[in-house]
Order: structure tokens, then C-alpha cells, then sequence
């Protein structure tokens, strides 16, 4: 099946990640089918589809992170600002403090929310105590959850609300200054309120972050995203801005999915 | 009687014999708790703890039996821990490929449930032979090794528990696998592999088996971990097996100490546990 | 520009200091990171490697000290009950009959009461006395076995030898078969007495696994059955108890692992007698009592070998029954799909 790819209007706009013909298996199980697809920098890209369309695990190639696990294995080449991340010399610690992830579930450590936040900061960065105090602060600001959390910040992550958790994994994901932001359906484990904090939150981020979402919320793509991503059955079907993948797609599989005529 | 009174019938019936049951299973808690209170509180008081056991006959206290257990209760649970949680650590994080976590996992099982005399017949014939004389540290090593397959099997249950998107979050951020398992891991799991730690030691105070030929028994004071060193669980068997009122008096004074430590233990790693697991 | 906005721009990194720290993290730092993750591995293997090397220590020991036993008595040491220190003639028939009894006892009392009591926690009980209740048949679990045995020794025994026995000697006693068991002097110290005081003693663990196991069966399992118009009695003797086999099975193994290894409690009450008797009312002795007893005292090669010898096999009958029972609890797990 040929992959409908539009290439964004704006020539000047860089293509952080290419993914070139990536197939994925768990095991003998072929997730991922020859994905081809460029990621623009400095935007925020939406992986749309049905459940077990294989988007969650794209975003999971971006950062390795099925190399945890046994017999999930990628074959073929993603490029970060020309790199490639699936090369066996890649070291992945260092891709994962380029990359950041924030997951479905929020996962506070068991630890204070300062701690929290200066968790991934301590592993690569030695800051004098006042710089950390900025860099914990800064990232809470920029998380909106600062003015929540001020006054006990020495209190144990696993304190916060469901939504105030995961804008905490935000904050935590960003005080490292990665350069891309990976998030997995951020949003599903949340109430409605939470949900459009989260996606506030998106929209500022993307100043200054490449920005991937997982989302099985067609309107939230539609709200938060530059350019959105339909994928089927391991099979990426349709790849483009966002507007006119939503008005006026290309392929039918696409318009039957978002007209909600299945999945 | 047709088949459905005949139904109700034996449901009554079996649900009474169950009521039985739970009250057969009190009866003997009671009865127990109510003997030991009985015999032992008799014999309570400060003298308990500050004279050593009597010469048969006299009266006196258990003052070096029950220093001689504190201390060797501690260095075997220092020793055991340590080895019992970094086994644990391996089984639950390392361990899902290879030969050696599944063979571990069996051979743990089976050091749990071997009986503990067979552990202190173990060290009798390693160390008590070759040392040529009873020892506490030979004590200690025997209680060491009941703890470690107990911290060992509650280590593993506990990090199991926590959930892989921890890992993942960690993992996420550029940390190193060692320190994805010691500083987040290892952590969330803190809670449960203290309460572990907390029954193995519940578990060693009332061993008597181990300590019968590695830690013997000493009359006097004495914290030479080189010579015998007295402890509760065989002074209570030396005096209640013997003729004399005065020892069975401090037997009985020694078994509700035992009893109510232990109790004590149990109920803190229960409490400590429910209050400090958080919630995922 | 908004206070919030400007402390926002004042704590922004500037743009020259956006180049990301990824960029800037050394190479010899990531070294170092991935040498210390194998340290750690090997580390932590080798703690793993430390338990195995420890069953082989206890094996080899135990082999070892048992030689010169081994040498004189062959394998008629397991079918001897002649027990004489000072001809140094050994038979370990005795103590491993005992073993065998003892637990076979507790098992007969100890099944049925826990599973009574398990069935009383999750079904009869008010919710609200669920958890004290549990908490004090867990107690029974954590008194030391040393209290058990005094407590025995003391309290059961005096009341068993003038009450009960007299009971069942009178009752059981004088039928034709099953009379041999119940014959012999009332003195409460015997086989019969260890058999129901190990029973106590492993009516908490057998009960406290069957009520973990009872408390995770699916609700809609139980509710079609009840939906059914089963009574609750049907429904755990049908749906739960079938349900629940393989955790049962474990449970029960734990228990029998328990009862066979338990020392002090036995030691006080069985008697301690090296002789052979088909009442259950007469002393017997044990494999661990028996090593509790004479142990310290044994004086000679051989005496001390020959009571190895009987450790060697207590450890290979626990040995067994947990391997029998994790091939049981495979095998069940196995034929209902990999259920718990």
C-alpha cells in the first residue's frame, strides 16, 4: 500500500526524524510495515488509527525503548538530525536525553517532586544547588504546575492528582532539555479538565520542542496538532498537515476512519 | 426430603462445621496465649533483665540469653540481607533470560522450606568442625542463611510489583540501567523489602533448631563472638526440659518474651507496610 | 509583560546555551555508565550464584558426613529400627516412621480445619471481621515452635493423658483393625499428641494460601453459579475449590513441607523412644527430634555420621515433596492453560 505523504508547504521547515523503511516485530509478529515518514522540527505531529495500528509502538522506535525488552526488534533506519538511532553503535542513554517520553499512566517516582524533576538533570548535568533550584522551577513553570506545587515541593510526587502527576512527568521530561518530546496518549488517564491543561501545555511546548503525540482522540489531533499521521494495521496511510488530512484526505481509508465509520 | 430441602440442608450444614473450624482455630490461640500470660507473667519483672540465668535451684534472670539473641538476631540479619536482596534484585531484573534465575527461583524454594535443623547440622559440619568449638558466629551464620531465602523470595515478589512504566519513565530520561533499578526500582519497592526483612528477623527470633549445635549455650556473659554464646530459644529448652521450678518458671518467662517480640514484629511490618506502599 | 511571564524569560536558558545537553555529554561518561551496569549485573548474578553454590555446600556436607554410615550400614539403615548407641548398631526406621506419621497426622486434622477456616473468612464472615480474624489465625503461624512444644509438654499432654485418651482408647480402641492405633498407656507423649500439635501449628499457613487463593476468584465466576440458584456451599465446593486447585495444592505442600521439618514442637512431645509400635498413643521419636536430642551428645565417628545420615534424608524428603509438588503444580497449570 503506497503511503500518501504530503510534503509540508514551508521548504524552510526542518525534518528532524526520518523514519525509512522501518519494519518492527514482537517476536514473529510483524508490527510495523515499511514505514516511511518524516517528522518536522519544531512541530507537533499526531499518530491517529485504530487500536493496534502499531502508532504507539512507532513512537516507542524514536527512543529505543523496546530495546528493554527481549524479541521486539526494528529493522531498518530512523534519522535524527542525520543520525541513525537504530545503528548498534548508538548509545542509548544518550539518545534517551535527546529524546524525552511522557507515558499514558503517569509514573511519578517515589520520590519528592523536587527530586522528581532533578532526577534526570543529576544524570548528566552536575548543577551548584541555586542552578538546580532554577532549572526544578523553570521546568515546573513550564509545566503550569508551578504555582500548585510551590509550597511543597519537598512532598512525594505520588501526593499530586492524576493530572497534576502527569504535568509533574512533563515537567520531569523537559528539565532535561531534550530536543524531541515523545508522548504516549498523555492525556487518556485524565479527567476532561486535566486533559485540556495537558494540551495547553502541547501547544506552548512546541516552541521550543520537536513534539510527537500518540492519541486515540481524533478531535484532540485535530485541536493540539500541525500535522497528523493515520496509520492501520502496522501500515502508515496517510501522512499530512492536519487541516487537510481532517477536511479533505486523501485516501478513503482515512476518511472512513475519521467520519467514524469503524474503529 | 426432596432434593432441594435436602441442597439447603448441607449448605447449613457445611457453612456450621466451618464456624467450627474457625473457632477450633482460635481455641488453641487462646488457649496457647492464655498459658503462656499465665506462667510467664509470674516471673516478669526487672530482675528478668538484669541477672544472668541461676546455677540450678537459685533464681535469677535471663539477662545474657536475651542479650545473646539480640545480638546474634542483628549480625545474622547484617549478613543475610544484603546477600538475600541482591540475589532478589538479579531474579527480578536480569532474570527473565538465562538458565540461572529459574534455578535460583527452585533452589530458594527449596532452602525455604528445608527444615533449619538441617541448616545448623549444615554449619556444624563446616564451620563448628573446623573451628573446633561452638561459636556465635557460628550461630549467626545458621540464623544468616534462614534469612536470606526469605528476603530473597519477598525481595523479588516486591520489585515484581512494580510497575514496568516506572522503569520505562526512568529508562526515558537517559538513565543507566543500574540506576534505573537502584534509584527508582529498588525504591519504590523500599516498603515491601523492609517489611520482608522485618518477618525474616520475626522468623529468626524464635529459631531454636539452628542454634543446638553451632551457638550451644554459655552460662555467664559473654559477647566473644568466638565462644558459645547463650540465647533464649535453648535456655528455654535446657530449663523446661530440666526438674527444677526455678528454671521452668524463667522457660516460661523466657517463651512469652520470645512470643511477644515476635507478635510485635508482625504487627509492625504489617502496619509499616500498609502505610508506606504507595499506591500505583 | 506579566510577572509570571518575565520570570518565565529571566529563567529560560539564553538561545546560545539551547544547544541540548545531549549534545554535550561525554563519551567517556557513557562508558563508564554501561562499565558500572555490568558491574552491577555481575554483582547481583553473583549473590544469585551464592544461593546455588549454598544447596550444593548443604548437599556436599551432608554426603560427606554421612559416609562413614553409609559404609557400615548400607541402605538397611532405612529399614533398621534398632537404635544402640553404645554397640554402635544404628537403624533409622524409627525416626523417619515418625517423620512420615507425624506429618500424615497433621495433614488428616489440618486440611480439612483450614479449609473450613478459609471458607468461614471469605464466605460466612461479617466484612468487618475478615481482617482480625485472618490477622489472629496468622498469629498462630508466628509463635515461635519452641512455645508450641512447651506449651505441649505442659498443658496438652496432662489434659490429653487424663481426658481424651482414656476416650479414645475406651471408643476407638476396641474396634478390630483400626483398635491397634488407640492401645497403650494414657500418657498424652506420643505420636498421636506431635500429629496434633504440628496440625496447629500448620492450620495457619494451609488456611492463609487457601483464602488468597478463594479471594481471587473472579466475581462473575461465583455470580453465574449463584445466578444458577446454587447455595453457597455448591458454589465453592463447584466453581471456587476447582478454580483454586493449583493454589490449594501449594498451599497444602507448604504446610507438609513444614510439618516434616518442624523440631522443637515435636521434640517436647513425642517421647523420644527408639522403638517401633503400631499404636499412635506410644513415643515414638522423629528425624529432627531425634537429631535434637542426641546430637550435642553423640559421642563417636559413627554415631554422629549415622545421625548426618538421618539429616540427609530428612532434607531429601522435604527435597522431594517440593519438587513434587512445583511438577504437580506445573502439570495442573499446564492442562487448564496456564491459569493461576
Amino acid at each position: 500500500m503506497n503511503a500518501a505523504v504530503l510534503q509540508p508547504a514551508e521548504q524552510a521547515v526542518n525534518q528532524k526524524i526520518r523514519v525509512k523503511g522501518l519494519d518492527f516485530y514482537y517476536g514473529a509478529f510483524h508490527a510495523l510495515k515499511d514505514i516511511n515518514l518524516e517528522i518536522p522540527e519544531r512541530k507537533v505531529t499526531a499518530f491517529i488509527g485504530p487500536s493496534g495500528c502499531g502508532k504507539s509502538t512507532l513512537l516507542r522506535t524514536f527512543n529505543r525503548m523496546y530495546a528493554l525488552y527481549p524479541n521486539q526488534e526494528a529493522r531498518g533506519e530512523i534519522l535524527l538530525d542525520g543520525e541513525n538511532i537504530l545503528a548498534p553503535s548508538q548509545d542509548l542513554n544518550r539518545l534517551r536525553a535527546k529524546v524525552g517520553m511522557v507515558f499514558q499512566k503517569p509514573t511519578p517516582f517515589p520520590m519528592s517532586i523536587y527530586d522528581n524533576i532533578a532526577f534526570g538533570v543529576r544524570l548528566y548535568e552536575t548543577l551548584p544547588g541555586r542552578e538546580m533550584d532554577e532549572r526544578v522551577e523553570w521546568a515546573l513553570r513550564k509545566a503550569a504546575l508551578w504555582d500548585e506545587v510551590k509550597g511543597k515541593i519537598k512532598q512525594s510526587g505520588t501526593s499530586l492528582s492524576g493530572g497534576q502527576q502527569q504535568r509533574l512527568c512533563i515537567a520531569r521530561a523537559i528539565a532535561v532539555r531534550p530536543e524531541v518530546l515523545l508522548l504516549d496518549e498523555p492525556a487518556s488517564a485524565l479527567d476532561p479538565i486535566s486533559t485540556g491543561r495537558i494540551e495547553e501545555l502541547v501547544h506552548e511546548l512546541k516552541a521550543d520542542y520537536t513534539i510527537v503525540i500518540v492519541t486515540h482522540n481524533m478531535q484532540q489531533a485535530a485541536r493540539v496538532s500541525d500535522y497528523t499521521a493515520y496509520m492501520y494495521l502496522g501500515n502508515l496511510v496517510e501522512f499530512g498537515v492536519t487541516d487537510e488530512i481532517f477536511i479533505k484526505p486523501k485516501m478513503k481509508e482515512t476518511e472512513d476512519y475519521i467520519t467514524g465509520r469503524f474503529g | 426430603m426432596n432434593l432441594y430441602t435436602k441442597r439447603l440442608f448441607v449448605n447449613r450444614f457445611n457453612l456450621f462445621v466451618s464456624l467450627l473450624a474457625m473457632l477450633f482455630g482460635l481455641f488453641w490461640l487462646a488457649w496457647i496465649l492464655y498459658t503462656l500470660v499465665i506462667a510467664g507473667f509470674t516471673a516478669l519483672g526487672p530482675s528478668l533483665f538484669l541477672q544472668m540465668t541461676p546455677p540450678p535451684g537459685s533464681s535469677g534472670g535471663l539477662l545474657n540469653p536475651i542479650a545473646g539473641s539480640l545480638l546474634m538476631a542483628a549480625v545474622g540479619t547484617l549478613i543475610g540481607t544484603p546477600v538475600g536482596i541482591m540475589a532478589g534484585i538479579y531474579l527480578a531484573e536480569f532474570g527473565s533470560r538465562g538458565w540461572l534465575a529459574p534455578v535460583t527461583r527452585f533452589i530458594n524454594d527449596v532452602l525455604l522450606s528445608a527444615p533449619s535443623i538441617v541448616i545448623g547440622l549444615f554449619i556444624y559440619e563446616v564451620y563448628v568442625v573446623h573451628t573446633r568449638h561452638f561459636s556465635a558466629w557460628a550461630g549467626t551464620m545458621a540464623l544468616a542463611l534462614i534469612v536470606v531465602p526469605v528476603v530473597i523470595r519477598t525481595t523479588e515478589n516486591m520489585l515484581r510489583l512494580v510497575p514496568d512504566s516506572l522503569r520505562e519513565a526512568a529508562a526515558a530520561l537517559g538513565a543507566s540501567q543500574w540506576k534505573v533499578i537502584t534509584l527508582v526500582t529498588v525504591r519504590a519497592a523500599k516498603a515491601g523489602i523492609v517489611t520482608g526483612v522485618l518477618l525474616a528477623v520475626a522468623r529468626i527470633s524464635g529459631e531454636t533448631a539452628p542454634l543446638l549445635f553451632t551457638a550451644l549455650n554459655n552460662q555467664f556473659w559473654s559477647v566473644d563472638m568466638n565462644a558459645p554464646m547463650a540465647n533464649l530459644p535453648v535456655v528455654i529448652f535446657q530449663f523446661a526440659m530440666s526438674p527444677y521450678d526455678s528454671w521452668q518458671h524463667l522457660a516460661w518467662a523466657g517463651a512469652l518474651i520470645i512470643t511477644l517480640g515476635v507478635l510485635v514484629l508482625n504487627i509492625l511490618a504489617r502496619v509499616f507496610f500498609r502505610n508506606r506502599t504507595p499506591t500505583y | 509583560m506579566s510577572a509570571v511571564a518575565q520570570t518565565v524569560e529571566g529563567l529560560t536558558p539564553s538561545p546560545s546555551d539551547r544547544s541540548t545537553v545531549s549534545r554535550s555529554i561525554p563519551d567517556a561518561s557513557l562508558r563508564r555508565q554501561h562499565r558500572l551496569d555490568q558491574l552491577f549485573r555481575h554483582t547481583t548474578r553473583f549473590f544469585a550464584f551464592l544461593v546455588l553454590a549454598l544447596l550444593v555446600g548443604i548437599l556436599a556436607s551432608l554426603l560427606i558426613g554421612s559416609i562413614p554410615a553409609f559404609r557400615a550400614f548400607g541402605f538397611s539403615f532405612l529399614t533398621t529400627s534398632h537404635w544402640n548407641p553404645v554397640t554402635e548398631e544404628f537403624g533409622a526406621l524409627v525416626p523417619i516412621v515418625g517423620t512420615l506419621v507425624t506429618s500424615a497426622i497433621a495433614l488428616l486434622i489440618g486440611i480439612p480445619v483450614s479449609f473450613g477456616i478459609a471458607l468461614f473468612l471469605t464466605e460466612l464472615s461479617p466484612p468487618w471481621l475478615r481482617r482480625p480474624l485472618g490477622t489472629a489465625i496468622e498469629l498462630l503461624a508466628a509463635i515461635p515452635s519452641i512455645i508450641y512444644g512447651m506449651w505441649g509438654l505442659f498443658v496438652l499432654a496432662p489434659v490429653f493423658g487424663d481426658h481424651v485418651l482414656p476416650l479414645l482408647i475406651g471408643t476407638l480402641g476396641a474396634l478390630p483393625v483400626l483398635g491397634q492405633l488407640f492401645r497403650g498407656a494414657p500418657t498424652g507423649i506420643g505420636i498421636l499428641t506431635a500429629g496434633i500439635i504440628l496440625a496447629i501449628m500448620i492450620i495457619p499457613f494451609i488456611s492463609a494460601v487457601m483464602r488468597d487463593v478463594f479471594e481471587i476468584v473472579p466475581a462473575v465466576l461465583k455470580e453465574s453459579a449463584y445466578a444458577l440458584g446454587s447455595t453457597t456451599w455448591e458454589v465453592v465446593w463447584n466453581v471456587v475449590l476447582p478454580y483454586t486447585k493449583v493454589g490449594v495444592v501449594g498451599g497444602v505442600m507448604l504446610g507438609l513441607g513444614r510439618a516434616l521439618g518442624e523440631t522443637m514442637a515435636v521434640t517436647f512431645v513425642i517421647g523420644n523412644a527408639h522403638k517401633l509400635s503400631p499404636s499412635l498413643l506410644a513415643p515414638g521419636s522423629s528425624i529432627a527430634s531425634t537429631l535434637a536430642n542426641e546430637f550435642t551428645e553423640a559421642v563417636g565417628d559413627l554415631y554422629s555420621s549415622a545421625l548426618i545420615e538421618l539429616g540427609l534424608i530428612l532434607f531429601f524428603i522435604t527435597f522431594v515433596v517440593l519438587s513434587l509438588s512445583k511438577l504437580l503444580l506445573l502439570r495442573l497449570a499446564r492442562s487448564e492453560g496456564q491459569r493461576t
